[in-house]
């Protein structure tokens, strides 16, 4: 018999409750996933009650006010805090984005925040992004050429052929889009994911690279490419506004393309 | 932590931090052969060089005519004379043959019509020794920083560089005055690791977040300078910080000066575009601490803009949406989410923000750390090495100029994988650490984990950055800067009465963020005192009660050490005036004129 339920270490429990000092007129509450590897227990949901008066914006001024002034303990990665590093990257009101760039206000009701769903939780908010990393480096991200590059001055390159990587270039590595896609959820053992597949792309239409078939052959795997079902959650959820979903499709058409 | 042990490695070269400079040395190093581990506190295309925007200069002459000499010129110019004439003269004849190795590692950089790399105007950065307007700074649209960062990490993973991510670096291993290695805390197990090596290269990176409002990350805390201050060695020109006159009003991220490259420009509440009064040539493009300092002077004479008058407008309604589109999507993005701003409509609230330390660990053009020893100003501290924004090498002086900071991370994080294939080989053997070495750190961070003060990290960062951006500001005094050392004597003191709540091994956020703080404050402390130590104006530090630049007394660099009880000594270096080869003419000091 398949098992529909959580096993039991994790199923998520109700947890400590942060009320706000009275008198504050407006106070916003947040539902956060904690989960403390050092103490055994089951994962839990805490919530505390913001004083939006004294908070900035962003869900991220949120956290840091939360962990500065409420519970130094919450656990979470930050850091550029501008939406160019991809480190707080996070499950917020139900979609994975960057906590710097969305807006406590854009959210109704309580803001609840989980850790990018479908990865193993090291603490609170803070993912184990090793195997979406590995997939990263499996594509060979980097130029792969066998015409020297002239020696003293750059490869010539086309303001058309440059805008064909300007887009997939942008990517940031926050793993969003992977961890919302379904797909990827069930076979990210062995299907790539939409990051590493957007990133095969940028290498595959860089007017410089040279090992477009090399790249196709690795890619063309029932697995590996196609466990893509064109569900786009991935294009959906994007927190930068890239469409990992049409870089696939292109390279399943390039895939088709090169056997006629 | 009595049942305690280490765990041990031992490397050709460690390198602290994969950012620019640090992921440059790495890969430069893998290559040559030499086992090189990266420990980063990051993975590495989260550290802040993926936030830089607007460029990386080199003269390569794509767009006009340009000469490496002018460069050279436009930096010590910049630098209000402060800059190692030497240092300066490597970086600007490499720049080219960087940005050139660059584009061959894949940079998508933004392209001319026939298909070069795309250059724009940024401030300071001039032709014929300060005649013309020069295009000098290669852009990948507005993110060149993150194009960049991850083409550097996409060549470490080519070269099976070794990385420690998410470790943070805690002290330098240090015997009989050289680096032998570094204490590591891994945040995944909260294990304490030692790494053996024959050389240190520290690539921390600066520490805006010493200041309350800075482009800076969070991440931005001075590690590596406060582990060299621990050591017993001095920081360099930490009075020198650098406030982009461009950050975003209330929020503080950067809004590149490519902005202003590319045509855009600045206003007060009466509409004009008064940089035209204070810097008649270049105007808006004159250098950062000239148009930091005018907008000061703008909002405190009454003419800032908005409700409250504390801020200036800054326009590119008129560059249309299409140049906007193809060269400044990310600052349309960001005045868009963090400013509500529609740039195609309205102009964006900015505000002088901190951004940059020109000051750091002082290093030579190799990336050897120097410090003064026995009458030696240029004496190389053994075994270790900055480079980057943690490194005053001194290629910015008093200012730096804008997208010489990639420059300098490629250049002089090239430079010190090269100068290590000079002096090491691959495979040597390494002599056994004495007994005690790395125990302070484990007796401190002990300490720290299990702190039960009454202030919490956040409240004295707090208080810190507040005394910070009040008393050490665009414009300083004497008055001033003297209420801000001690009122900072009095934070950093109360230190001691930290406490931590997370008491877990395991990413212990609240620690490692109280090992931040105790950097930062060592950081801020060198800063102030070293600014208040200072008296006259250059550069980005300009005092009210000397406003001139006073080269007679005051054309050296500030060596400052700082104990542990927070107590600083001075010390100075001479400016290096000499030129490293005889192909180009030193520049001597004149009057500063944009």
């Amino acid at each position: 018999m398949a098992e529909f339920r959580l096993p039991p270490n994790s199923r998520i429990r109700k947890g400590q409750h942060f009320a706000a000092a009275s008198g504050l007129k407006n106070v916003r509450r947040f539902a956060v996933y904690r989960y403390d590897p050092d103490g055994g227990e089951n994962p839990r949901v805490d919530t505390y009650d913001v004083d939006m008066d004294s908070c900035g914006p962003m869900v991220l001024d949120a956290l840091i006010k939360i962990k500065n002034e409420i519970d130094p303990t919450l656990t979470f990665r930050r850091s550029c805090r501008e939406g160019i590093c991809g480190s707080c990257a996070m499950n917020i009101d139900g979609a994975n984005t960057l906590a710097c760039t969305i807006a406590s206000d854009s959210v109704r009701g309580d803001v609840r925040i989980y850790p990018l769903p479908h990865m193993p939780v090291v603490k609170d908010l803070v993912p184990d992004l090793t195997n979406f990393y590995a997939q990263y480096a499996s594509i060979k991200p980097w130029l792969q050429s066998r015409t020297p590059a002239p020696p003293d001055r750059e490869r010539l390159q086309s303001k058309a052929e440059q805008e064909r990587i300007d887009e997939p270039a942008a990517c940031i590595l926050c793993a969003c889009c992977s961890t919302s896609c379904p797909s990827y959820w069930w076979n990210s053992d062995r299907y790539l994911g939409p990051a590493a597949l957007l990133a095969a792309y940028r290498w595959l239409v860089d007017s410089r690279d040279e090992a477009t078939g090399e790249r196709l052959d690795d890619l063309e795997d029932p697995f590996r490419l196609y466990r893509c079902h064109t569900i786009m959650n991935c294009t959906q959820t994007c927190p930068k506004g890239l469409n990992p979903a049409r870089a696939i499709a292109e390279t399943k058409k390039m895939l088709v393309e090169r056997r006629h | 932590m009595s049942d305690f042990e280490f765990i041990d490695h031992s490397y050709d070269v460690v390198v602290i931090g994969a950012g620019g400079a640090g992921l440059r040395a790495t890969f430069g190093l893998a290559e040559g052969g030499f086992s090189t581990a990266c420990i980063t506190k990051v993975f590495p295309t989260r550290s802040h060089t993926v936030a830089a925007q607007g460029g990386i200069s080199a003269a390569l002459g794509n767009m006009g005519a340009d000469d490496w000499r002018w460069h050279m010129y436009d930096t010590i110019k910049g630098s209000d004379w402060l800059g190692d004439q030497d240092a300066i003269e490597y970086m600007c004849k490499e720049a080219a043959d960087a940005v050139i190795e660059l584009e061959h590692y894949g940079v998508p950089f933004s392209r001319t019509e026939d298909g070069r790399i795309y250059q724009r105007p940024f401030g300071g950065m001039t032709t014929h020794y300060g005649e013309g307007t020069a295009q000098r700074t290669c852009a990948a649209a507005d993110r060149t920083g993150h194009a960049m960062l991850h083409t550097l990490y996409q060549q470490s993973l080519k070269h099976h560089a070794e990385f420690f991510i998410e470790y943070f670096a805690v002290d330098l291993i240090m015997e009989d005055g050289a680096c032998r290695g570094v204490v590591a805390i891994d945040l995944a197990t909260g294990r304490l690791h030692r790494f053996r090596s024959h050389m240190v290269i520290l690539a921390t990176g600066g520490y805006g977040r010493a200041y309350f409002s800075c482009t800076s990350a969070h991440t931005c805390t001075g590690d590596g300078n406060a582990m060299v201050l621990r050591a017993g060695l001095p920081v360099q020109d930490m009075e020198f910080v650098q406030f982009h006159p461009t950050g975003i009003y209330g929020a503080g991220m950067l809004i590149t000066e490519g902005v202003r490259g590319e045509g855009g420009y600045l206003t007060n509440a009466d509409g004009e575009r008064f940089m035209e009064r204070y810097a008649p040539n270049a105007k808006d493009l004159a250098s950062r601490d000239v148009v930091s300092r005018s907008m000061t002077i703008e909002i405190r004479e009454g003419r800032g803009v908005g409700a409250e008058k504390d801020h200036i407008y800054l326009h590119l309604e008129h560059l249309g949406p299409e140049v906007i589109n193809e060269r400044l999507p990310g600052i349309a993005e960001s005045a868009r989410i963090f400013a509500a701003v529609d740039v195609t409509r309205a102009p964006i609230p900015v505000l002088p923000t901190v951004h940059y330390n020109m000051g750091g660990i002082p290093a030579n053009y190799n990336g050897e750390v120097v410090t003064s020893r026995d009458g030696n100003p240029d004496a190389a501290v053994a075994g270790l090495m900055a480079v980057g924004e943690a490194a005053c090498v001194s290629v910015h002086g008093a200012n730096r100029l804008g997208s010489n900071s990639l420059l300098d991370l490629v250049v002089f994080g090239r430079a010190a994988a090269k100068h290590c294939a000079k002096i090491l080989r691959p495979g040597q053997r390494h002599a056994p650490f004495s007994a005690d070495a790395g125990q302070n750190s484990v007796a401190r961070i002990d300490a720290l984990r299990n702190a039960k003060g009454g202030r919490s990290t956040a409240e004295i960062r707090l208080e810190m950055q507040k005394t910070m951006q009040n008393h050490a500001a665009v414009f300083r005094t004497g008055e001033s800067l003297g209420e801000g050392v001690e009122k900072l004597r009095s934070t950093f003191a109360s230190f001691a009465d930290v406490r931590v709540s997370d008491r877990s091994m395991i990413w212990n956020t609240d620690l490692v963020e109280t090992m931040e703080l105790e950097n930062l404050l060592l950081n801020a402390t060198a800063t102030i005192e070293s600014a208040a130590n200072r008296r006259e104006s250059r550069g980005a530090h300009a005092r009210e009660d000397f406003p001139d630049r006073d080269d007679t007394n005051w054309m050296k660099h500030t060596l400052s050490w700082v104990d542990e009880a927070g107590k600083v000594a001075f010390d100075y270096r001479p400016v290096h005036l000499d030129t490293l080869t005889d192909e180009v003419e030193s520049v001597p000091p004149k009057a500063r004129v944009y």
